[in-house]
């Protein structure tokens, strides 16, 4: 695959935390990855084992110990600058003094885009997300499924290339988890972006993903890459043998990467 | 909303007038001489000269100042003294929250700043009032920029925002740090720089902090100008008139209280002010608990 390809290329990354006792963490051992464009790829992986880390790596939140990672061929420094992805963290994070469509905006302000572009762009992610009629309401107003709804759409307003999503499902009731997968799974098709996308489920690790990575923990590593070539991802995909197929895939991978005594923590079956 | 605001109205009614009809009680029931034990005064006296009647100081309110031909009426001048030293309050509330404001946001861009004045910030208010007037008087009078000459009135109200810019740079700093770990991230993320960081994320996060801070800096602005105008010998206000009134106690018992009442309608009135504000910058109040 040629680098221009690439949505994010990660290569021999090492991430050790100092803590203040004068301890380290080893939260990340050569660690390599390649994300094609418009790719969706899931970061799967018992608790602990640096999928939350190695997503603050690529936005450039955190520097890594050492090796390389690549943004669409640029420093992930200079990939956050020109805001070649958005980001959505586990916790919706909206502001609370910031109606629906403000917060929805607040990227586009920041970065200088005019009051009526802003508009438009809100009208439109407003009716991807179903939220037209709670434009005007504020983040303590809203369930919480409806909170992250703005904050993926909030990731999504400047059309990234590349999407960054640390559970954004996490705290949501079963119902609305599917709804929102699917939702996900037509945006990503409407965009054409890439995904990281870090889960604790299986399931839906394998219903949207190209390919779910499986990591273990102590030192944070890639122990396995499930390749998922579904024609198409809607509704019926969730009862067919092929999904059915993925899931055992998945588990088994996650279940021989963990102690065989202890097994996997943190990662839901259902 | 409307019935809570009305409520409310009648609650301060009734506080009111509880307080003149405890007053009026106590007047009634206690001894003259109030009550002692041993040689120690533990309830005051009730004596006319100690505590006169309710109404003999409204009445009193209605009747000139002095003797004197053509004395001011005396409402009018305890309001003219009231608007006189709300006027430097004000003034003194500013340049606190001004001065508080900046503390603040020196001690969060620089966390040396932070360890290297907030001792000192804290440190300041424990210096009596009495001991910085007549420092403050005199450094003022050694300015000398052309034409500009130091006016007392001016020293009472730095004094004043001495005592107000406490609370503001102690809880704008807190304010300013409130935001959660994910919302800096999130514009560390958009690539924001400090100042759109704090203009947008970490100003208004601060709001709901801000407010009581606001409100004890207006009391603390209103007490600071009051006593100073005393220290630094300002006459005009409020200060001056309780202790010019005080000293015809004896022969004018209901007088003395006239500008009491003044420095508490200027407290109200300070308090209604930030109030206002507050109502300004409620949007930033959301989740607030109420206080
Ligand atoms: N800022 C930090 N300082 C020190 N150690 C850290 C820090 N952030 C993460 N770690 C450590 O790095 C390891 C990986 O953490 P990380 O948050 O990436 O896990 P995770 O896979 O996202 O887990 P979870 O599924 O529970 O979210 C953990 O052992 C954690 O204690
Ligand atoms: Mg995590």
């Amino acid at each position: 695959m040629s680098a221009t390809r690439a949505a994010v290329t990660i290569s021999g990354v090492d991430k050790v935390f100092r803590t203040r006792k004068g301890g380290e963490v080893h939260a990340l051992s050569d660690v390599s990855l390649e994300v094609a464009a418009g790719e969706f790829v899931s970061l799967i992986g018992p608790s602990g084992c640096g999928k939350s880390t190695l997503m603050r790596l690529v936005a450039d939140l955190d520097p890594v110990t050492s090796g390389t990672i690549e943004v669409f061929g640029k420093s992930v420094e200079q990939a956050r600058k020109d805001q070649d992805y958005g980001i959505a963290f586990q916790q919706a994070g909206l502001l609370p003094w910031r109606t629906v469509r403000a917060n929805i905006e607040l990227p586009l302000e920041i970065h200088g885009v005019e009051a009526r572009a802003r508009r438009e762009r809100s009208d439109e992610l407003l009716a991807l997300i179903g939220l037209e009629d709670f434009a005007d309401h504020h983040p303590d107003q809203l369930s919480g499924g409806m909170k992250q709804r703005v904050a993926i759409a909030r990731s999504m307003a400047e059309r990234p290339r590349l999407l960054l999503m640390d559970e954004p499902f996490g705290a949501l009731d079963e119902m609305t988890r599917e709804h929102m997968q699917n939702e996900l799974v037509a945006l990503c098709q409407e965009t054409g972006a890439a995904v990281i996308f870090v889960t604790h489920s299986i399931p839906e690790a394998v219903f949207l993903s190209d390919r779910v990575v499986v990591m273990s923990p102590r030192p944070g590593r890639i122990t396995d890459v499930i390749d998922l070539s579904f024609s198409s991802r809607d509704e019926e995909l969730r009862e067919d043998a092929a999904f059915y197929e993925g899931v055992t895939a998945v588990r088994s991978a996650l279940h021989g990467g963990a102690d065989a005594s202890s097994g996997p923590r943190g990662v839901e079956n259902r | 909303m409307r019935t809570a605001r009305a409520q409310a109205t009648l609650w301060s009614v009734v506080g009111v007038l509880g307080v003149a009809a405890l007053w009026e009680l106590y007047k009634a029931i206690a001894p003259d001489d109030g009550v002692t034990v041993g040689t120690v005064t533990v309830l005051p006296r009730t004596t006319d000269i100690a505590m006169p009647h309710i109404w003999d100081m409204v009445t009193r309110l209605f009747e000139p100042v002095t003797r004197a031909a053509g004395a001011d009426v005396l409402w009018w001048a305890v309001l003219q003294a009231a608007a006189f030293s709300l006027g430097i309050a004000v003034l003194g509330w500013v340049l606190g929250v001004v001065s508080g404001m900046l503390l603040a946001l020196l001690m969060q861009r620089w966390i040396t700043a932070e360890s290297a004045v907030l001792p000192w910030v804290v440190l300041s208010q424990t210096v009596p009032l009495i001991a910085i007037a007549p420092l403050v008087k005199r450094w003022g009078t050694a300015i000398h920029l052309g034409p500009f000459q130091w006016e007392n009135w001016m020293s009472v109200a730095v004094i004043a925002s001495y005592l107000a810019f406490f609370p503001v740079a102690v809880s704008a700093l807190r304010g300013l740090k409130s935001p959660p770990q994910a919302d800096t991230d999130l514009f560390h993320a958009y690539a924001a720089g400090w100042w759109t960081t704090l203009v947008r994320l970490r100003l208004p996060a601060s709001v709901p902090y801000l407010m009581p801070a606001l409100k004890l800096a207006a009391a603390n602005a209103v007490v600071g100008t009051v006593v100073a105008e005393v220290s630094i010998g300002l006459g005009g206000g409020i200060g001056r008139m309780i202790i010019e009134f005080a000293a015809t106690a004896s022969g004018d018992p209901a007088k003395t209280w006239a500008p009491i009442l003044g420095a508490v309608l200027i407290g109200l009135l300070s308090a209604g002010l930030v109030a206002l504000l507050g109502r300004g910058l409620g949007r930033f109040r959301r989740g607030e608990v109420p206080a």
